[in-house]
């Protein structure tokens, strides 16, 4: 009896181990940025190349940052959900404009609409490595300290904003407030 | 029986082999650079393409990130510093090679350990087996018996 139980126990040992592998998304890896600061960078803005941005201006707020690019096919599918929060007001939202080519990105906007307050160019993508960046179009909540408390990879969806990224808006605002 | 094929077929899948690839030097650059370079980026994971290393993709990321490594190179960092810059921003997940750390003890020691479940699963196959066939002498009695056995079969009488 134990011969056949030994093997058949192995088995389904391993049959769990793999369904909880399949189950994941292998292009999700964890950020060890999470919880730490945000890299610090000043670029000049995309709209208005003469001037600069930087993140230290954030300083105080809690805000997003989003990685996107003209060339970025799931950035345009994310696209008018980002208009939508941005119209709701609830965060103000940032774009790093990720080696891109500032026509093709002004045309974007131009096409799409533009939910960001504005959107700097990091032509060489060099801000992008210090972020971790591996695909656009990647998202990251950054709280008053000018710490990251949350990393999007993939297109925001409405599941993501409603359940992870408002609620931890929220608690960091009322975190802020009460300070 | 069936145990001990299981086993052994488990151990054959944990053999894996090694692939060393090389890829073409770029010309017009310092070659002690450009050799560090490459050493340190076959031990990196391209992030984009994930079973390629860094040295092998040709996705843009991994572009820059050669570019990268090579401006650091040039900065004189060691490539401890270097790689310790890449897993700050990607994580380990840009190892190769994992760490070995607490997680990735399983990792690490798991073949070895099934490989010694697998010598003492033998071991102890072959000494129950050995038990089994052991000889024994034969009594004076049986002897009697299997010559009286034989001599009926041959039709002669014993030796």
């Amino acid at each position: 009896m134990l011969r056949y139980l030994i093997p058949l126990g192995i088995f389904i040992t391993l049959v769990i181990f793999l369904a909880i592998g399949l189950g994941r998304d292998p292009h999700e890896i964890p950020s060890p940025l999470i919880n730490r600061a945000a890299p610090t960078f000043r670029l000049a803005e995309l709209k208005e190349p003469a001037k600069t941005f930087s993140s230290d201006d954030m300083r105080g707020k809690v805000w997003i940052l989003n990685v996107w690019a003209s060339w970025c096919v799931s950035c345009r599918e994310e696209h008018p959900l980002l208009i939508d929060y941005a119209k709701s007001g609830a965060v103000p939202i940032y774009g790093l404009n990720w080696k891109d080519k500032r026509d093709d990105a002004l045309a974007w906007l131009e096409d799409l609409g533009d939910p960001y307050v504005l959107s700097v160019a990091d032509l060489d993508g060099r801000v992008a490595i210090d972020y971790g960046v591996y695909g656009a179009p990647e998202t990251y909540v950054i709280d008053q300290s000018g710490t990251i408390r949350f990393k999007q990879i993939g297109a925001v969806t409405e599941d993501v904003w409603s359940k992870k990224i408002l609620p931890l808006v929220q608690e960091l605002n009322r975190q802020g407030n009460s300070k | 029986m069936t145990r001990l094929r299981f086993l052994s077929l488990l151990l054959i899948c944990l053999i894996v082999s090694l692939a060393v690839a090389k890829d073409a030097q770029p010309l017009g650059e310092d070659p002690a650079v450009e050799q560090r370079l490459t050493n340190l980026a076959q031990e990196l994971r391209c992030l984009v393409c994930q079973n390629e290393t860094l040295a092998d993709s040709r996705a843009p990321l991994a572009e820059d990130l050669r570019g990268e490594i090579r401006e650091q190179i040039k900065a004189g960092k060691s490539d401890k510093e270097i790689i310790a810059f890449l897993t700050q921003r990607y994580g380990d997940f840009i190892l190769y090679r994992p760490r070995v750390t607490y997680t990735t003890y399983l990792l690490w020691f798991g073949p070895f350990v099934l490989l010694l479940g697998g010598l003492y699963v033998l071991f102890h196959y072959i000494k129950q087996r050995r038990e089994l066939i052991s000889e024994k002498p034969l009594s004076p009695d049986e002897r009697r018996h299997a010559e009286e056995l034989l001599a009926s079969v041959s039709g002669k009488g014993p030796a």
